[in-house]
């Protein structure tokens, strides 16, 4: 396989991977939401980043098997793939935390998954093109609904803004590796970073929250290296395909 | 490929009902792009998801195929398509009517008029129930990925909305 279509499938493969492992975590809330109807709100935004992975996924597999006569599929993609394998953002993979916690990650993954994807709309690859048009309707609404929880907690109660402001503090040095470029990167990720930061100081102002003074930022996802989530994470969703192969609905 | 076989399958797929919203046909949602067929009777059906994640597409895809086979097609493909990006826009008329019938507020504007501002609902938005358009937005997600949750400010009654998208 030569060395651009083997990027073009790592690449593919990590926009499949983070929107999996976040719908993933966020998918724990289901039946636990704060109230019904947000319990349903992240859900369904749980849902959408699933069929975002699945359209990856599928992608991917096509090329992987064009390219090396393989016989991978969106399953086996997703779920007979090792840890090192996976090369995700670390903030989609930390635990959920408090709502506070989960609603600020979405907030900050949905608004980098925008300007990325506004990228891919142009990227020369007309089926990456597509899944990014798709997928930006749903984001839109994702960003609405996430923008809305950060301010509605950062400017609500003392308590309310405690949490939001201890959220910040978990996650802020997770937020940098969205914009550090991996060699497989088919966007130029460092470019979107004002933009982002833009946006994230516009909500935190009606939020009454600040963006925080430190630079330190971790990394290692987008390289397989990860937090020592990740391997349970994969023990839960993958446990029942490696126990039972090829088993369907 | 002749007019009178697509046209006959176009009217088979009438019989096909979305299976989250059973009043409404495949082809009220707009979610049948294409149907191709050649002089050997193979028979390709075009589709397009509503929402990436939307659960419906593969029962909608089996659907298609029964009903095909009932109808004595034998050879019969069903394809995904995600270009151009399914909206709201492609409801037809006669779907919103039937929505609102069965109690669905349907997708008010057009989809690029979705009020991206905070805390801003969609305006106007009719209670299916007593048709007062003095209602509130709950949630921006619904009982499904393609609905938002309502209420109506007058008789009180909680409903979907068909969200533009």
């Amino acid at each position: 396989m030569n060395k651009s279509s083997n990027h073009q499938i790592s690449f593919i493969l990590s926009l499949a991977d983070s929107t999996l492992i976040l719908g993933q975590r966020n998918g724990e809330w289901c039946a636990h939401g704060p109230i019904l109807e947000q319990d349903i709100a992240i859900t369904n935004i749980t849902l959408d980043l699933i069929g975002q992975a699945r359209n990856f996924y599928q992608y991917a597999a096509i090329l992987i098997n064009q390219a090396e006569n393989k016989n991978e599929t969106e399953d086996s993609l997703a779920y007979l793939r090792t840890e090192r394998d996976f090369k995700i953002f670390l903030i989609c993979e930390l635990p959920n935390g408090n709502w506070a916690q989960t609603v600020l990650r979405q907030f900050f993954f949905s608004s980098f998954q925008l300007l990325a994807f506004e990228q891919l709309e142009k990227a020369n690859d007309e089926q990456l093109a597509a899944i990014a048009t798709k997928s930006i309707k749903e984001i839109n609404y994702h960003i609405k609904w996430s923008s809305e929880w950060v301010i509605r907690l950062g400017d609500g109660t003392d308590e309310s803004h405690n949490r939001m402001k201890n959220a910040i503090e978990a996650l802020w040095n997770y937020s940098g590796e969205f914009f550090i470029p991996a060699d497989y990167d088919m966007i130029d990720v460092s470019s979107l970073k004002e933009k982002w930061l833009e946006k994230v100081k516009a909500v935190f102002e009606e939020a009454t929250l600040s963006v925080p003074e430190n630079t330190f930022m971790q990394t290692g996802g987008k390289n397989g290296i990860h937090t020592e989530h990740l391997g349970y994470i994969l023990a839960e969703m993958q446990f029942l395909q490696r126990t039972y192969p090829g088993a369907e609905w | 490929m002749s007019d009178v076989i697509k046209e006959h399958i176009y009217k088979i797929l009438e019989q096909v009902s979305d299976p989250e919203i059973p009043v409404l046909t495949i082809l009220d949602m707009g979610i049948v792009r294409d149907v191709i067929a050649d002089d050997q009777n193979n028979i390709e059906i075009i589709i397009t998801p509503t929402y990436s994640g939307c659960p419906a597409m593969d029962a909608i895809a089996f659907d298609i195929k029964m009903k095909l086979i009932e109808n004595g097609y034998t050879h019969i493909k069903v394809t995904y398509t995600l270009q151009p990006a399914w909206t709201t826009d492609w409801m037809s008329e006669e779907g919103k009517d039937k929505l609102k019938a069965y109690g669905i507020a349907p997708p008010q504007h057009i989809s690029s008029r979705i009020n991206k501002i905070l805390f801003a609902q969609e305006e106007n938005i009719e209670c299916p129930q007593c048709h007062s358009t003095n209602t509130k937005l709950l949630s921006e997600f619904g009982s499904t990925a393609c609905k938002a949750l309502y209420q109506c400010n007058d008789c009180k009654e909680p409903f979907d909305y068909f969200k533009c998208h």
